[in-house]
């Protein structure tokens, strides 16, 4: 299979101390790590492309370990994670779902053995095409207070041979969050939902 | 601290290839912005001190995160510039307030010299405005190789009563900058211009 080409990478971090109501303690933290590499398959349609997936292992591992160094350095202060990919325009859908195993057993190896899915979208599109990438609980899917997403994209990529890749991470809860549901301290931690 | 911060992000861009070739060493360009409440919105306020004391605390606070956000020490940096956008209810010079004034000493000082103008733009703007933070040279504003511009944007900043306020930090110059012009090993940074 190709090569991984990197363009460009991107890393960004908010740290949220309020929206409006009392000042956290602990301020939220979430953390984006995005990679711009071209699209082996764009131009054509490929009807072989899994082995694609192997290929795109280090790279998700070196994101992930981005997102945790980027977060303080301590695996253990991550609450929450997601993925996204966007294909440029020369390429489909499908292109995008190649991330899906590597980005995703990526974060899970960096964390410890995460156990719940990891929420994903995709989407093609243009440069400076906005993704919203969803956020839930790593260890089980249904903490109410965890789902969160954050917004990500790069103003000159994806191009249309390019696809953009991105890990999401945060360290805990929305920032007032209060509507109830599972909550983390309630959490069995067996089969990744609750 | 005078400023009331409700979140904070970090940008860090690196760029490993441009037109297929190689850039090495990467260039790299870090943004922090920090979105804070507007003390003068929804009034005309004729004295704004206040927003000046606030660029004075952001200055240092913003370039510190920066140069932090790229892993170098402040004097290592060679490019900046600084950006706002006020929220609907403010007006444009709120923004000039925070960032003209006072702002550039603490940046200066983090950076080791800086004696260049900071480059600088500014606009009013509702959620998710992008802002285009424009980079000159720090020690000589005439180096064409680092005349470039970052852009930043964040979906939920700035609200109504809100000032996003950004400054830019750069390791490095354009990726394949060949236009001419002065370079930087020929900078006397005397005048701040070459």
């Amino acid at each position: 299979m190709p090569e991984v080409v990197m363009r460009k990478k991107l890393t960004c971090v908010e740290e949220i101390f309020h929206e409006g109501g009392p000042v956290a303690g602990k301020p939220l933290r979430r953390a984006a790590a995005i990679a711009v590499i071209r699209n082996p398959f764009a131009g054509a349609y490929v009807e072989d492309i899994e082995g694609f997936m192997d290929d795109l292992k280090p790279l998700g591992l070196e994101m992930a370990r981005t997102l945790v160094a980027a977060l303080g350095g301590d695996p253990k202060v991550v609450e929450g994670y997601g993925k996204g990919a966007i294909v440029g325009s020369a390429g489909e859908l499908e292109h995008g779902a190649l991330w899906h195993v590597p980005g995703g057993y990526a974060m899970r190896e960096v964390l410890g053995g995460a156990k719940a899915i990891v929420a994903s979208t995709k989407k093609v599109g243009g440069p400076g095409t906005r993704l919203d990438v969803p956020i839930t609980h790593i260890n089980a899917s249904y903490v109410r207070s965890h789902f969160d997403a954050m917004e990500v994209g790069v103003n000159d990529a994806p191009r249309a041979d390019e696809i953009l890749l991105a890990l999401v991470m945060t360290t805990g809860a929305r920032v007032h969050a209060r509507v109830g549901g599972l909550r983390a301290a309630e959490i069995k931690g067996e089969d990744g939902l609750r | 601290m005078k400023a009331k911060i409700r979140k904070i992000a970090t940008f860090v861009e690196e760029t490993r290839r441009e037109m297929d070739r190689e850039i090495s060493p990467p260039t790299r360009r870090a943004a922090a912005v920090a979105v804070i409440e507007n003390p003068c919105a929804g009034k005309y306020v004729e004295d704004l001190s206040e927003l000046m004391a606030i660029g004075e605390e952001l200055g240092e606070l913003l370039t510190v995160r920066a140069v932090a956000a790229l892993g170098i020490p402040g004097p290592s940096a060679e490019s900046y510039g600084k950006a706002a956008a006020v929220g609907e209810n403010g007006e444009l010079e709120h923004a000039a307030a925070i960032l003209h004034p006072k702002l550039g000493t603490p940046v200066r000082r983090v950076l080791g010299k800086g004696a260049a103008l900071i480059p600088s733009s500014k606009k009013r703007g509702g959620m998710g405005v992008v802002l285009d933070i424009p980079l000159g040279h720090k020690d000589a504003a005439f180096v064409r190789s680092h005349f470039d511009g970052m852009e930043v944007r964040l979906n939920d900043a700035p609200r109504a009563n809100e000032i996003m306020v950004a400054i830019a930090v750069t390791d490095s110059g354009r990726p394949l900058a060949r236009v001419g012009g002065l370079t930087k090993d020929q900078i006397k940074g005397e005048d701040g211009l070459r």
